[in-house]
């Protein structure tokens, strides 16, 4: 009996999780709308409920009432599992991400690691659609995203590494609790500035959406998907979004602490600092999609190899020296 | 405990049927997806017996970057057909005695190997080191490996780099004729070095891309 409630009790912390996840990223993709509005001069999505917020769920609804259409030629298969692949990494993530000290889905050891594991398999989603799809320019668009998240993901590696050497652990509360006096944004200020661009690249944002370029490749991967299937990638698009944003105010921002260890800070609820602090994060990303062009493939794979991972491997090395030379590693 | 048992069984007979998968299936790509399946749960099982830093590694050195670049090779070129000609071609392979012998040998291998833990388990012991349940995974890792396998774990890595210039050797080439960006000359360019007053003579013309 007490088995069969234990279980429930894990199902029910798991809704509680997922839902409000799935929520916000439908309202992050109408605040994602707004914002590149607001830059160009637009209004945006402003008709559909308050502000136009229930936006998303219009397109939702959309998307589900569309037939799927399965090219004839496909690999019908794995043209079905890509999207299936890629909207449950995108959520399965969610559960070692620390909203506060006590509220953790699954405090594990090595928390840090399972998201870097998680976001690498991320590229297989796309590969299954792009290839099964049986066609020229999802196929086209498929080898692009892999071969440009398999390059970003090693200098995200590097980065997590400098973060790692001023924590001494790779458990994310512990990652968050070492920032209680200096959020790592200080001393790392150069690899929050690399992981931001790298997180763009990781989650085909612009500058880097290459492998969905519409002026080379139509849709890139996405281009023989329809409906709720198209409606599936799109959201685990998002919701990898706004894990990356989860995972750098982690990293750098000090998760759920208070910027300031002050009364009226320190009274607000610590899940409430994170949200912020992953908005903030968000409306950078999309302030950036609103304001800069779209790189050249060869400028992505060089600034990945060429500039951003000897930059972060001299960093470490730097870091390194850093704290042994002041004796600040954090020992056991 | 039972529960343990019950999982357990699963991700084996999940690697199990993929391993098997992997070298029936006739689509060289399923092969190479199955073969992400068997690492997925090959690491499930690290982390059960309570390796989660070796299953997180696997994880994301296997299935995140070795098995994209292998999807990349099978995609690219047309190993798919190759496998099918193998596979439906009547007459003697010349690949099956060269498979056969390292078939063999790793079975051999591996029976001496297990039957050197079975008969002399003291054998194990002398190697064992001693775990701290106070410390986690990472951490005993790491203190192992740091200090009294430095050697080998600084020769492993030499290895790897050799093996990773070696690589590149083979495949570098120069080709002639490709025009490359140079940010550095591209931002130290000057009006003087780009523009130049040219008095034409009539009926004679320029002579452009001197």
């Amino acid at each position: 009996m007490t088995e069969l409630f234990i279980f429930f009790e894990q199902i029910y912390r798991i809704l509680f999780l997922l839902v409000p996840v799935l929520v916000s990223v439908a309202m992050i993709v109408w605040l994602d709308r707004r914002v590149w509005a607001f830059v160009q001069k637009r209004r945006g999505p402003n008709v559909v409920g308050p502000f136009g917020l229930f936006q998303t769920l219009a397109d939702a609804l959309k998307y589900i009432f569309k037939e799927i259409i399965i090219p004839a030629s496909s690999n019908k298969v794995i043209f079905i599992l890509a999207p299936i692949v890629t909207m449950t990494l995108a959520l399965i993530a969610w559960a070692v991400i620390p909203f506060s000290e006590t509220f953790v889905l699954a405090d594990i050891n090595v928390g840090i690691l399972y998201l870097f594991a998680v976001s690498s398999l991320g590229v297989y989603g796309i590969i299954m659609g792009g290839w099964a799809s049986n066609s020229k320019y999802p196929f086209l668009g498929a080898i692009r995203s892999a071969a440009q998240m398999v390059s970003y993901e090693v200098s995200i590696g590097v980065i997590i590494i400098n973060v790692l050497l001023c924590v001494g652990s790779l458990n994310l509360s512990d990652i968050v609790l070492a920032q209680k006096d200096l959020w790592f944004v200080i001393p790392l200020f150069p690899m929050f500035i690399i992981f931001f661009i790298s997180a763009l690249a990781e989650t085909n944002r612009p500058p880097f959406d290459l492998p969905e370029a519409e002026a080379e490749l139509v849709a890139g991967y996405q281009t023989e998907y329809s409906g709720m299937m198209y409606a599936m990638f799109w959201l685990g698009e998002y919701a990898n979004i706004l894990l990356m944003c989860a995972i750098g105010s982690i990293l750098f921002l000090g998760g759920w602490l208070s910027p300031i260890d002050l009364f009226p800070f320190n009274a607000i609820p610590a899940p409430i600092w994170l949200i912020l602090k992953i908005l903030f994060l968000f409306i950078l990303f999309a302030l950036i999609k609103a304001i800069v062009p779209r790189y050249r493939y060869d400028q992505l794979m060089k600034l990945g190899w060429k500039i951003f991972l000897p930059f972060s491997l001299i960093y470490v090395v730097l870091t390194a020296s850093f704290l042994m030379y002041f004796d600040l590693l954090p020992g056991n | 405990m039972i529960a343990h048992a019950i999982v357990f069984y699963i991700f084996s007979l999940i690697a199990i049927v993929s391993a098997i998968m992997v070298t029936v299936s006739k689509n060289t790509v399923n092969s190479v997806f199955f073969l992400i399946l068997d690492f997925i749960s090959i690491s499930c099982l690290f982390i059960m017996i309570g390796a989660e830093f070796l299953g997180m590694i696997m994880l994301i050195v296997y299935v995140g970057a070795v098995a994209v670049l292998f999807l990349f090779v099978v995609m690219m070129l047309n190993v798919a057909q190759q496998k099918n000609e193998w596979f439906n071609s009547s007459g003697t392979s010349s690949h099956i005695p060269i498979g056969l012998l390292v078939s063999i040998i790793i079975f051999f291998e591996l029976i001496i190997v297990i039957g050197g833990w079975k008969y002399k388990p003291e054998l194990l012991d002398s190697i064992a080191i001693e775990i701290n349940t106070d410390l986690t995974n990472t951490q005993s890792l790491g203190s192992v490996i740091y200090t009294d396998y430095i050697l080998v774990f600084q020769l492993s890595g030499m290895v790897l780099l050799v093996a990773m210039i070696g690589a590149i050797v083979l495949t570098y080439r120069q080709r002639s004729g490709v025009k490359r960006q140079s940010y550095f000359k591209q931002i130290s360019r000057e009006r003087k070095d780009g523009i130049e007053l040219v008095d034409v003579e009539n009926n004679k013309g320029v002579k452009i891309d001197a």
